[in-house]
Formats: structure tokens, C-alpha cells, sequence
């Protein structure tokens, strides 16, 4: 099917963004001594490890850091033709009174951020729990979810898809595309 | 991930080699699972189970019990002590009457081969039924398909693969629906399956099923990686096969003297429970050697793997 596509970040657009999102988060939890930074599996979890490294690199301490699957959180089990296929959690710590970053690429309809507040919650009870999202695709949203960090907002509908295109190490994030269907 | 095959576990024999990868590797996000501080996930909220348990149960049911439930499916127990079936009632009868209290899936175990197999096909008949899926939780001596699955998982937990592997199952063949389910799934994953035991307890004709015999313990064990120890049924015996126990606790016993002669380390299984002394000895029971109890903890994230399986498509 014929796809058109326009870069939404690329270069030193999406160099710039990821900067300010480590720098807003350097503000709010200085040494990151109390917070943890999670990522929604599976491609919330490179975003995430890709901005652990930068904010380890620019703090110099080490940040806590996992990684968090929401399959059996979701809302849609048993609704498809498909098994919904989990992917692995790593969570190494407690999150019992932690400042908890839950990191994901697009926030689209908010559902999968709804499934992964309650799969955080078998680790335990943060202190307090905010979301970032590179991507924010306004005005879609079925649950009323808001990011607290957001990299770039779109104007988007049903028929589009934004896409995040990684190198071939899956640790640099090189593009980030909007696909809209050719009807 | 695409969906199973097949609609119910009935056994090994009618699933897929990609059935059981699907069913493995979604058992190991659930091992997981049940490692963290809050146990249990939502998937099954909506979903009632029923235990239907003619036969006695120890591990199979505590452990489907626990998985449903961490799997937050409502469940109902039944036994057959106690119930209508002494009265004389059928079992497609017992188990239309426990799906009409909207039950969505039969856990069941029979003492008759192929009771889930037979029930499966009956309850297609019933338009009221036939959402319902039915896991087998071992039938007679036919199949014991979730076992099979937890010991190959914990196998690949053990050596990290089962293609080329020599597994080799010790003990009552004949009677053991747990060595059938096994050899069904390791074939299929593609491990190497000898059998060993007194003749009287081997099947005649086994060999057709690709698997080979060897009736001295030494040498079968001096061949495997792994060896899968099972039980002497006696429940099911209704001849005697051996002279005594205590002489097939000599030639077939595995104890720290006949593992102390092999030029080599291998693994010890058993599906419990363990008759310590006869065909196992407890201090192998509890060794390095063992990996006995992990066979018991993966067994609940391979149970909740199936049921999700099972329960994740739509209706």
C-alpha cells in the first residue's frame, strides 16, 4: 500500500529535543538519586535507554533504569484474533517511594500508558510517577492522560502512524516519521 | 505472536512444534510474573475456570489453581468424591451443568485415557458449550500435556536449548501419561528421547513413536543429559509387572552409587511424587543434581501460559 511520509524530527532537530527533555528532567531531579526512569516495552524501552545513557553522561552518576512490559495490563486481551505476545520485564529495583519517569514513544490513545501505570504498580508504590513521551499525538486521546514531558506535539488522525527509526544497533534514534495512508 | 493451533490442550500429540514455542515463551514472561512482589496480572479477570478433578491431585491441581488465580480468572473446584457422578450421572452431563453456570473453561483430569479428547467432541454439540475450552490435566495413562510442557521448559531454562539433547525417561512406561506427553513434545522440539525400565513396563511396539529402548540403567544414563524419572504407578497396575519393589529399587533405582559411576554430571527430573528409595533416592531427590522443584515452580508460569493461550483469542 502507497504510504506518504513526512520527517517530523531528524538531525539536529531530534538532537535538540532529546537534549531538552534530559535538561527538564535534570531540573526537576538533580542528581536522580530518588527517581527511576522505565520504559514502556518495547519501543518505549529504547527511547528510554537512549535518554539513561545521555543523562548518565551528563550527570555522571549512575540513574536507575528498566524496562517494563504491559502485555497482560492491556485492555484489548481477548478482543483480537491474535495472542497478545509479552515482552520482558527488567525492574531490578524497588519502586516502593521512588520518583518514577515512565517513558514511552507516542502517546497516541493513552491506553497503553493506562496499562503500564497498573503493571508499575506490581513493583510496588511510587512516591510519584510522571510520563514522557517523544511524540504527543494531540487531540486522540480515549483516556484522559496527559505527558508531563513531551518532545513534540502533532496534529494527527486515525489513518496516520508515527514511526521511530533507530540505527541498525537500536541504541540511536536517527528519524522520527509520520505516515499517513493513501486512501 | 499468531494464535495456538488448536482450541483446547488435549495433548501434545495434537499441537504444534510452533505451539509449543508460543506456549514456552510466553511461559517465561510469566515466570517472571510470578517472581515479582504483586504476583498476579488481569488478563483472565473476565474469564471463569473450572477444576473438574476425577482423579487425585496434589501439584497439577494446586498448581492450575494458582495460576489461574494469578491470573485473576474466577475458579470453581469440583471432585468427583462428593458430587452428582456418584449418583450416576454422566460426564458430558456433570460438565454441560458446570459450563451452564457461564464457566468459559475445563480444567480437567480423568482416569480414562482420552476423556478430555472425548468431552472436547461432545461439548461441540452443545451450542450452549462450545466456547468452552478444555485443558487436559492428565487422562488415564494417555496424556499429561501441561507436565510435558513444564519439563521441557525447564529443561530449556536448565541447558538454554532442547534440540540435540539426549533426554532419557526412567520407570513405569506403560503407565505413565506424563513419558507419552514427553516424548511427544521433546520429539517435536527436536531432543533425542530413549526410554529405560523393566520390560514389563515398556510398551511393545514404543519404538514406532521414534524412540529407542535401553533396559540397562547404566548405560541409558551414561548416554543422557537429562533423565526423567518417573513413578511406578501401582494405582494402575492390576498384575504384578516386577517381583518386589524393593527389587526394582536395585535394578532401576537411581541413587548416589549408580551416579557416582558415570564419567559424567547429569540432570535428574521427576514429575512427583517421588517414592524416595524406590525409584529415586531422596539425597539425589534433594542434590545439585536435581532440578526438581524448579520442574514445580515453572509448572505454574507454563499453566498460565496455556490458559492465556487458550483464553486470549475471541470468541
Amino acid at each position: 500500500m502507497n504510504q506518504e511520509q513526512k520527517t517530523l524530527l531528524e538531525g539536529k532537530g531530534l538532537e535538540l529535543v532529546l537534549q531538552r527533555l534530559c535538561l527538564e528532567l535534570k531540573e526537576n531531579y538533580g542528581d536522580f538519586s530518588n527517581c527511576a526512569l522505565i520504559g514502556l516495552q518495547p519501543r518505549g524501552s529504547l527511547l528510554s535507554a537512549s535518554l539513561h545513557r545521555r543523562l548518565e553522561q551528563m550527570t555522571g552518576r549512575n540513574i536507575q533504569h528498566g524496562k517494563l512490559d504491559i502485555t497482560f495490563f492491556r485492555d484489548d486481551f481477548r478482543r483480537g484474533d491474535d495472542i497478545l505476545k509479552p515482552n520482558t520485564t527488567s525492574i531490578d529495583f524497588l519502586v516502593e517511594n521512588k520518583n518514577v519517569v515512565l517513558i514511552d514513544d507516542v502517546l497516541y490513545t493513552g491506553r497503553s500508558v493506562r496499562a503500564g501505570f497498573d503493571a508499575l504498580m506490581a513493583f510496588g508504590r511510587p512516591a510519584k510517577v510522571e510520563l514522557l513521551t517523544l511524540i504527543d499525538r494531540r487531540y486522540t486521546r480515549h483516556i484522559p492522560i496527559e505527558a508531563n514531558y513531551c518532545g513534540k506535539a502533532v496534529d494527527t488522525h486515525a489513518g496516520q502512524k508515527v514511526l521511530l527509526e533507530w540505527d541498525a544497533a537500536q541504541t540511536n534514534l536517527e528519524k522520527v516519521t509520520l505516515f499517513t495512508r493513501e486512501v | 505472536m499468531s494464535r495456538l493451533s488448536t482450541e483446547h490442550l488435549l495433548g501434545i500429540k495434537y499441537i504444534t512444534e510452533n505451539d509449543i514455542h508460543t506456549l514456552l515463551d510466553t511461559a517465561a514472561s510469566f515466570k517472571e510474573v510470578i517472581n515479582r512482589p504483586i504476583k498476579k496480572v488481569p488478563s483472565l479477570r473476565d474469564v471463569t475456570v473450572a477444576n473438574v478433578f476425577f482423579e487425585n491431585s496434589t501439584r497439577t491441581r494446586l498448581s492450575f489453581e494458582l495460576a489461574e488465580k494469578r491470573l485473576s480468572a474466577d475458579v470453581v473446584n469440583f471432585s468427583a468424591s462428593g458430587s452428582s457422578v456418584s449418583k450416576g450421572e454422566t460426564l458430558t452431563d456433570t460438565v454441560n451443568n458446570i459450563l451452564a453456570m457461564k464457566v468459559d473453561m475445563v480444567v480437567m483430569r480423568h482416569q480414562n485415557p482420552g476423556a478430555c479428547v472425548f468431552l472436547a467432541n461432545e461439548l461441540k454439540k452443545y451450542p450452549k458449550s462450545a466456547h468452552a475450552r478444555v485443558v487436559n490435566a492428565g487422562d488415564g495413562t494417555h496424556e499429561h500435556p501441561t507436565q510435558a510442557l513444564l519439563d521441557a521448559f525447564s529443561i530449556r531454562n536448565h541447558f538454554g536449548r532442547i534440540e540435540g539433547l539426549n533426554v532419557l525417561i526412567v520407570g513405569d512406561i506403560m503407565h505413565s501419561r506424563v513419558a507419552l506427553s514427553n516424548i511427544y513434545c521433546l520429539q517435536k522440539l527436536g531432543a533425542n528421547v530413549k526410554l529405560c525400565g523393566p520390560a514389563t513396563l515398556i510398551p511393545r511396539h514404543i519404538e514406532t513413536l521414534g524412540v529407542e529402548v535401553e533396559y540397562d540403567l547404566h548405560k541409558a544414563l551414561q548416554w543422557c543429559d537429562v533423565a526423567n524419572v518417573l513413578r511406578i504407578q501401582l494405582e494402575r497396575q492390576d498384575i504384578k509387572y516386577f517381583p518386589s519393589l524393593r527389587e526394582y529399587a536395585m535394578q532401576y533405582g537411581i541413587n548416589r552409587e549408580v551416579l557416582n559411576r558415570l564419567d559424567k554430571q547429569i540432570t535428574i527430573m521427576h514429575p512427583g511424587p517421588i517414592n524416595r528409595g524406590v525409584e529415586l533416592d531422596g539425597d539425589i531427590a534433594d542434590s545439585e543434581h536435581s532440578i526438581i522443584l524448579e520442574q514445580v515452580e515453572n509448572g505454574v508460569a507454563v499453566r498460565m501460559a496455556v490458559l492465556y493461550c487458550l483464553a486470549s483469542v475471541k470468541e
